[in-house]
């Protein structure tokens, strides 16, 4: 895997004219976990998003070493293509052979048109694209939103060999999400 | 080079196999049922349908773009196509060529094509229809590219597919003006100027709809 690192510098995030979070200062390492947790609305998705890039912070900096893949509440499928094509076209974008298919179960379901999957199967194919995309940087957005307890230690694994193989994760959910040597950041330690 | 032409097929796809509600066929038959409802609306003269008919294909022409402007770029920005794309470096200008290229390739071609029963609809002579789809083919570029701009600029909004049809409109004024204006004097110049539009269109679609694009994801 490719070296990376991202480190933010004192971010601080306003949505309308609120500021959700100031002074948070975070720096992950390859090989290293960080999971964000808060309650709903206290900015995790925000964060998320900051950290992507795809959202301009109130304050702060962000830097990143390392291309980003991130999974969040939209899969980024088209709804109604067969699974199969939507994956193959963002296999085609990302030069890549291997769907990630296999791994998360969904091998039966690649004539399925898209708009007639579950949440949970949708997750999961989302998480196909992430593991075929092979970025060093996993920002994940409630990524147990929808899944059966299975599929969510499933998710718990591959997150696992993805940090054990030298890649960073970031995790924003809610729920416990079980991961060796992850720090854990409370949002609300931060919240102005 | 070889991820623009898998967007190229993607938008394609969706574009003009009807991916999502309708494709190519609806603006078709919309604009030939207005071609087929203008003769009922002004009588059966055959000179004034001749004289007008030209005017009226670029008309039907500009509606029936206005038609797919909703899911040009709206459905992408909300499943997370954009998100993904921006993550991969593909940059909402390039996304927004290929999608102008796609969207043309789309319409304008079947519109030309379409033009011929059109024309034998309203009576037009040889040599009316021939300045038509000159007209046609350097106007339908431009046309493309305003309806990308604004529908990422009205992506969104409430009631953006209507604001989006109400924004085309008179900006599509100096093409509809040069393009039909070609038919009745100085063909040839009012084809180059129809052009001139065009280009001028197409080269600031890219930046306008990526700067929307980049803003409407807030």
């Amino acid at each position: 895997m490719q070296v990376c690192r991202i480190a933010a510098e004192d971010l601080a995030c306003r949505r309308g004219d609120r500021v959700l979070f100031r002074g948070l200062s975070l720096a992950l390492q390859p090989g290293e976990a960080l999971q964000v947790v808060g309650a709903n609305g206290i900015g995790k998705s925000s964060l998320i998003r900051i950290l992507a890039g795809l959202l301009r912070p109130f304050a702060g900096t962000v830097a990143r070493q390392g291309a980003i893949g991130l999974i969040d509440e939209r899969p980024a499928l088209d709804p109604h293509r067969p699974l199969g094509q939507a994956l193959d076209f963002w296999r085609a974008v990302d030069g890549v052979q291997d769907d990630g298919a296999d791994r998360l179960g969904l091998a039966n379901l690649l004539d399925v048109p898209v708009r007639f999957l579950s949440t949970g199967q949708k997750k999961r194919a989302a998480l196909a694209r992430l593991i075929a995309q092979s970025a060093p940087i996993w920002l994940l957005d409630e990524p147990l939103n929808g899944l059966d307890s299975d599929a969510a230690r499933l998710v718990e694994n591959i997150a696992a060999q993805h940090c054990a193989a030298g890649g960073i994760a970031v995790i924003a959910s809610h729920q416990s999400f079980a991961l060796p040597a992850m720090r854990r950041v409370e949002l609300a330690d931060f919240s102005a | 080079m070889s991820v623009l032409a898998s967007l190229l097929r993607r938008d394609l796809g969706l574009l003009l196999l009807g991916g999502r509600r309708g494709g190519t066929v609806l603006p078709l038959l919309f604009f030939l049922a207005v071609a087929m409802l203008f003769p009922f609306a002004i009588g059966p003269d055959a000179a004034l349908l001749a004289r007008t008919g030209g005017g009226v294909i670029w008309v039907a022409a500009l509606l029936a773009a206005i038609l797919p402007l909703d899911r040009l770029i709206e459905p992408d920005l909300e499943l997370g196509f954009f998100d993904q794309w921006a993550l991969r470096g593909i940059s909402e200008e390039w996304v927004a060529l290929v999608r102008v290229l796609a969207h043309w390739l789309s319409f304008g071609p079947p519109l030309m094509l379409a033009s011929l029963p059109a024309a034998a609809l309203l009576g037009l002579d040889g040599a009316a229809l021939r300045t038509v789809e000159l007209g046609l083919l350097a106007g339908t570029p431009g046309l493309a590219a305003l309806g990308v701009t604004v529908a990422a600029l009205t992506a969104g909004l409430r009631g953006g597919a209507a604001l989006a049809g109400l924004l085309v409109i008179p900006l599509a004024v100096p093409l509809l003006i040069f393009g039909a204006g070609s038919l009745s004097a100085g063909g040839e110049s009012g084809i180059a100027l129809t052009c001139a539009v065009s280009l001028v269109l197409v080269a600031i679609a890219p930046f306008a709809a990526g700067a929307a694009i980049r803003s409407a994801r807030g």
